[in-house]
Formats: C-alpha cells, sequence, structure tokens
C-alpha cells in the first residue's frame, strides 16, 4: 500500500508533464437554443451513439420536453427498444464483454461536454484517420490509440495522417466536408445540452437575479446614506 | 399583552439584553473600511453553506455506488437542485475569498495584537476546521478529481514517521479510498464539523465583543472611565457593560449604521457571487475542475491531479520540498506560523498606516507570494515552477521572521490619540 501511494506520488509530476501542451482544437460554434440542431444531434445519437455509449443521467422525457418533442413523436421516433418515457437513456451493452472487445468499456457520455468540453467532441468526431496499427484500423488525433472504430466512416470517408502530423482531407464518405462537420456540430450541440439540460434556464435566471440585485443594491445605497448622515 | 410576554421572557433569558449588547449597543469604531466587510460575508457564506446543505443532503447519497448519479440526480431531476449544488459550490470558493480577505485585513491592522490574540486563534481555528470542512465536501461528489485528490492529500500522513501507514488507513477506513471513506467523510462533513465551525464562530464574536473591534487606526475607542470630557464622548447609546469601565469615543452602535453599511456590501458581494454562480459555475475549472465529471475511478488517474484553488499555497509548500515528511512538516508549519503570529510580532502599534516601511514592505510582499503559492499549487510542478515555488515559499516564511526581527525596535509614526474618520 505504502508503495502504491509512493508510486503514485511520484508519477504525480510526470503524469503533470505528460499533459503538456495541449492540441489546438476547432471551434464547435454550437447554439444550445438551436432546438432543431438539439433534435438533429439526439436522433444522430440514437442511430449511431447510443448502442455503445449510455446517457444514463438523462431520461427520455426530459430530452424530449426541452427539445420541443411530444411524449407521442419521442416514442415513435426516437425510442425503439420498449423503454418507458420517463427512463434514462440506456443500453444493452454488457459492460466486462464491451471491455474485452474495445479495450476498455465505452464511457457514458452524459458529462462528456463538461469533461472534455464542446470544443474536444467536435474535434474529436472529425479526426479519426487511418492507422493499421490500429485493431480497427483508425486512431485518432485528439485521442491517441483509441479504442472506438470511426463509426461514421460511411458518413465522412476516411482521413489519413502526413509525417507532420496534418490530416487529409475525407475523401469517399456521403457527406461533404461541411455537412460532415454540421453533423458533428449538432451532435456535439446535443452532448452539451446532456451534460448540463439546465444551462440556458440558469443563465436566463441569472440576468433576473442579478438585475434585482442592481435595485436592492440602489435602495440598500440610499438607506445606508439616509442613517449614516448621523454619523459625524 | 405583547410587551408583558417580552417581559416575562427578558426575566427568565435575556435576549433583549443580549441583543443590546451585541448589536444595538455594541460600540463599533466609526472609521471601518472597505476590509471590515468580509467577517460579515464570511457570515452570509456561512449561512448559505448550511442551508443549501440541508437541502443538498435530502437528496444526497453517500455512497460509492450511488454519490455520483445522486449529485446528477439533483442537478437534473430535484426542483432547482442545480441552483442549491450551485449555490453551495460557488460557496465554498468564496467561503475562501472573504476569508483570505478577513485574515489579510487583520494582519493590515494588527487586529491580532494584544488583547485580541485568543480572537486570532479562534479564527485560525476556524479556518482549519474549514479547511478540514471543505477537503471532506469536496470527496462528497465522488468524481475522479475528488477521489485523487483524496488520495493525494490523506498520503501526506503517511509521511509521519511510525505511525503514519496506521494513521491513513484509519482516516480511510479502507486501503483505498473506497465507500467506507466516503461515508465517514460525509457524517464529517454535514454534522461534526459544521458543529464544530458554528460553536468557533460563536466563540470567535464572543471574544471580539469582549476586547472590542479594531479600526483601521489601531487607536482604542475604549478611553480609561473619567478621561474624556463628555462631550467629546461618542453622543450614541452604549450598553452599560462597555461604559462602566471606559469613556467611548468615535464609536456608533453597530446597529443599525453597520447593519446598513454591511447590507450595501452584502449585496455588492452577492451580484458577483450570483455573476459567477449563474454564468460560470464552474469558475473557469477552479470551482468545479473538469475531471469531476468523470466518476471516482481507482485504476484511472486524471491527467493532472490539483487541488482546488484554495488550498494551493499550502500545496505548492508541500511539493517543493523533495522529502515527504520535511514537505509535510512545511505545509503545517506555513499554518502553525499564521497561527502564532501574535508572538512573532513583538510590535505594540497596531496598524501598517503608523508602523514602519519594512512592516508595508513586508505585508506585500507576503500577499504577493502567496498569491503566487496559490497559482502555482494549481500548476504543474516543472523545474521553473519548482524554483518560483521555493522563492515564494521563502518569501512566506520569510514575512515572519522579518517581522521578528524588525518589531523589536520598530521605528514607528506617531500613533493619533483619536481615530481620523
Amino acid at each position: 500500500m505504502k508503495k502504491f501511494i509512493l508510486a503514485v506520488l511520484t508519477a504525480l509530476p510526470m503524469l503533470a508533464i505528460a499533459a503538456g501542451p495541449s492540441l489546438d482544437l476547432d471551434k464547435a460554434n454550437n447554439d444550445l437554443s438551436d432546438k432543431e440542431s438539439l433534435k438533429r444531434g439526439f436522433e444522430s445519437y440514437i442511430n449511431y451513439c447510443l448502442g455503445c455509449h449510455q446517457l444514463k443521467y438523462q431520461r427520455y422525457n426530459r430530452t424530449f420536453a426541452d427539445l420541443g418533442i411530444s411524449d407521442e413523436d419521442g416514442k415513435a421516433n426516437y425510442m425503439y427498444t420498449g423503454e418507458k418515457v420517463g427512463d434514462h437513456i440506456t443500453n444493452t451493452m454488457p459492460p466486462k464483454e464491451a471491455a474485452k472487445w474495445f479495450g476498455s468499456t465505452p464511457p457514458d457520455l452524459t458529462l462528456e461536454a463538461r469533461f472534455r468540453s464542446p470544443d474536444w467532441i467536435y474535434t474529436y468526431l472529425r479526426s479519426f484517420y487511418v492507422d493499421e496499427k490500429r485493431p480497427f484500423g483508425v486512431n485518432n488525433k485528439v485521442f491517441k490509440d483509441v479504442g472506438m472504430p470511426h463509426v461514421l466512416q460511411n458518413l465522412q470517408g476516411v482521413r489519413t495522417m502526413d509525417e507532420h502530423g496534418n490530416l487529409s482531407e475525407a475523401t469517399g464518405g456521403s457527406m461533404t466536408v461541411e455537412e460532415y462537420d454540421n453533423f458533428a456540430r449538432d451532435l456535439t450541440n446535443f452532448l452539451e445540452y446532456t451534460g448540463e439540460p439546465n444551462k440556458l434556464e440558469r443563465e436566463n435566471m441569472g440576468y433576473w437575479v442579478i438585475g434585482f440585485l442592481f435595485i436592492l443594491l440602489f435602495f440598500s445605497y440610499l438607506l445606508k446614506k439616509e442613517y449614516w448622515r448621523d454619523v459625524h | 399583552m405583547f410587551s408583558n410576554l417580552m417581559a416575562w421572557i427578558e426575566q427568565r433569558l435575556p435576549l433583549m439584553d443580549a441583543m443590546n449588547k451585541h448589536a444595538v449597543q455594541y460600540p463599533a469604531p466609526k472609521n471601518f473600511n472597505f476590509w471590515y466587510v468580509f467577517g460579515i460575508l464570511a457570515s452570509v457564506v456561512l449561512v448559505n453553506q448550511l442551508l443549501t446543505g440541508v437541502w443538498l443532503t435530502m437528496n444526497y447519497e453517500p455512497s460509492g455506488d450511488g454519490a455520483f448519479a445522486s449529485v446528477e440526480y439533483i442537478m437534473r431531476d430535484v426542483d432547482y437542485g442545480w441552483l442549491l449544488r450551485y449555490m453551495h459550490s460557488t460557496g465554498a470558493s468564496a467561503f475562501f475569498v472573504v476569508v483570505y480577505m478577513h485574515m489579510f485585513r487583520g494582519m493590515m491592522y494588527g487586529s491580532y495584537q494584544k488583547p485580541r490574540e485568543l480572537l486570532w486563534l479562534f479564527g485560525m481555528l476556524i479556518f482549519l476546521v474549514l479547511m478540514a470542512e471543505a477537503f471532506m465536501g469536496y470527496l462528497l461528489p465522488w468524481g475522479n478529481m475528488s477521489y485523487w485528490g483524496a488520495q493525494v492529500i490523506i498520503s501526506i500522513f503517511g509521511a509521519i514517521p511510525v505511525i503514519g501507514d496506521d494513521l491513513t488507513l484509519w482516516i480511510r477506513g479502507d486501503y483505498v479510498i473506497s465507500g467506507a471513506t466516503l461515508n465517514r467523510f460525509f457524517a464529517l462533513h454535514v454534522i461534526a464539523l459544521p458543529l464544530v465551525l458554528v460553536v468557533l464562530v460563536f466563540l470567535h464574536i464572543l471574544a471580539l465583543h469582549e476586547v472590542g473591534s479594531n479600526n483601521p487606526d489601531g487607536t482604542s475607542i475604549k478611553k480609561p472611565k473619567g478621561s474624556v470630557p463628555p462631550e467629546e464622548q461618542s453622543k450614541f447609546t452604549f450598553h452599560e457593560q462597555y461604559t462602566k469601565k471606559y469613556d467611548i469615543v468615535d464609536a456608533i452602535p453597530f446597529h443599525p449604521y453597520y447593519t446598513v453599511k454591511d447590507l450595501v456590501a452584502v449585496v455588492i458581494f452577492l451580484i458577483v457571487f450570483c455573476w459567477v454562480m449563474f454564468f460560470a459555475p464552474e469558475g473557469g475549472g477552479y470551482f468545479i475542475e473538469a475531471p469531476n465529471f468523470e466518476p471516482a475511478n481507482g485504476l484511472k488517474t486524471p491527467e493532472h491531479i490539483a487541488p482546488v484553488w484554495y488550498f494551493g499555497p499550502f500545496y505548492t509548500i508541500l511539493r517543493i520540498i523533495p522529502d515527504k515528511l520535511l514537505g509535510a512538516v512545511g505545509m503545517f508549519g506555513a499554518i502553525i506560523a499564521l497561527f502564532m503570529l501574535p508572538w512573532f510580532d513583538r510590535g505594540t502599534v497596531k496598524s501598517l498606516r503608523y508602523r514602519c516601511t519594512a512592516h508595508t514592505v513586508n505585508l506585500i510582499q507576503f500577499a504577493i507570494c502567496f498569491i503566487i503559492l496559490g497559482i502555482l499549487g494549481t500548476k504543474a510542478a516543472t523545474p521553473l515552477n519548482n524554483l518560483i515555488g521555493t522563492i515564494a515559499s521563502f518569501g512566506y516564511f520569510g514575512f515572519f521572521v522579518a517581522l521578528w526581527v524588525y518589531s523589536k525596535n520598530e521605528k514607528t509614526k506617531p500613533v493619533p490619540e483619536r481615530v481620523t474618520g
């Protein structure tokens, strides 16, 4: 035990250095108030991501309500395996087997946008490249040796990396580069939403609260001034 | 009817008398400046933490399996749970901001000097308990930074010779941080330490009112009985506890004068607080750290383990000393030095306004070193950072040594008889 902790402690500075310079991430420029984008992102998530990645802290009906989808519509178009609308968005992939298949269990993505950042997700989705040394034949520029295959390859096509570490333009996908960027942006937007479903409500409330406080400040200042006329 | 009831109560428990003694007829110097609002602000934050804490506890689940999910449950499914959680998490950082300012005020104006040593010691105990409270609270969300931060901090106790290993085992209740650790930290965080904290705050205020408030001039507002002609005494009514022994000058009753003044300060504070809470609750990754959005995982360390910003100065002192035991000694020494401040300072003039220039320079360099140490605590330990940290640590401890030296025969300016407004 002692050795373990000592090892952790001695490893700490190295880890810190390994964190090193951060990668240049592309700006996602997603818009949380764009419900159509969120709906497209939600749909793509269900179709392409949910098979492996759960959103186990997020409920279906909460998502429907926030995105302006009725429960009936939601049930018909977004739920395929007979869950109830109040259920969390989960899948049935066995975690232990998944770890064998991919090297590690595909993580839950509810909070991914807060853990990594929306820009990271946006860049990650667009940064797979061909690498024959990897089990699935692809690697990722922002997440080296990631266990995940490029499940969106049919859409994006393939990219290759030259000796300077630059990625080529994608070829052979069903989407143009711009279409795929928008696709990735919608998904990123949706994941930023699941990271904190209350974000817009929070900011909106903030304006009212701070507005009220400024009014209170004005009157409390007048009150102070009035009382302190006695003090010489 | 009502006055009869009040009289009946007053005979049995002198509530009105206590209120007069501590607020309505408490003589406060009239020359408090900006730096004197942080005590009240700390009380406001304390109440915020206690109240939001109670409501968070209603939905939080202290177990290794359930803690992380229950925090997300609070964030999503509990009505205004996100607001309670952000009030609490922002409050934790705000607590340290105002407490550090409050302590620095005490250092600038010599509020720790005789006769306020005990007041200072109670304050330091509050600071110590507050650090323990914050540390244990930080484990509760059971994020990965919670986990590894706690792992690192608890392992510091392992540096103590002979009993170190057993001590860390005893603190954790397990060989690694686990649900057992989480449960005991929860118990301490929500019951034991808050109780201690509230009692200490109570004693801090009682000790303050016994000796009276200092002020930016460090001049006493209590003059020997009979030494001040009546027309020069403060025209307000003060409690006989204060007037029977002293003539009070340049004072005003705490209530209503400072309550209305502090109200302005509280509102300004709340504007800043709410701005952070509503628009940047993660505090740029310093109030809620990004790795904490991943559940605790004993097999996966975050890329860069950093304590929360308010532990930064002490963590840096720990880290720059290569030997683990000496590092721990240095870290605790930094806190003990603060405890001993009333005895490092051998001077009799309180306020920096009337002390030697060296004292002002010393205080400024101390503040700068403290801030540098704090920033370094959140950064990676590169050789350059360690060098800067070492210099800043010398500055930190050097403050106390230098103070002890020059305060013996200090060349001070004349202190005015009365406060200067």
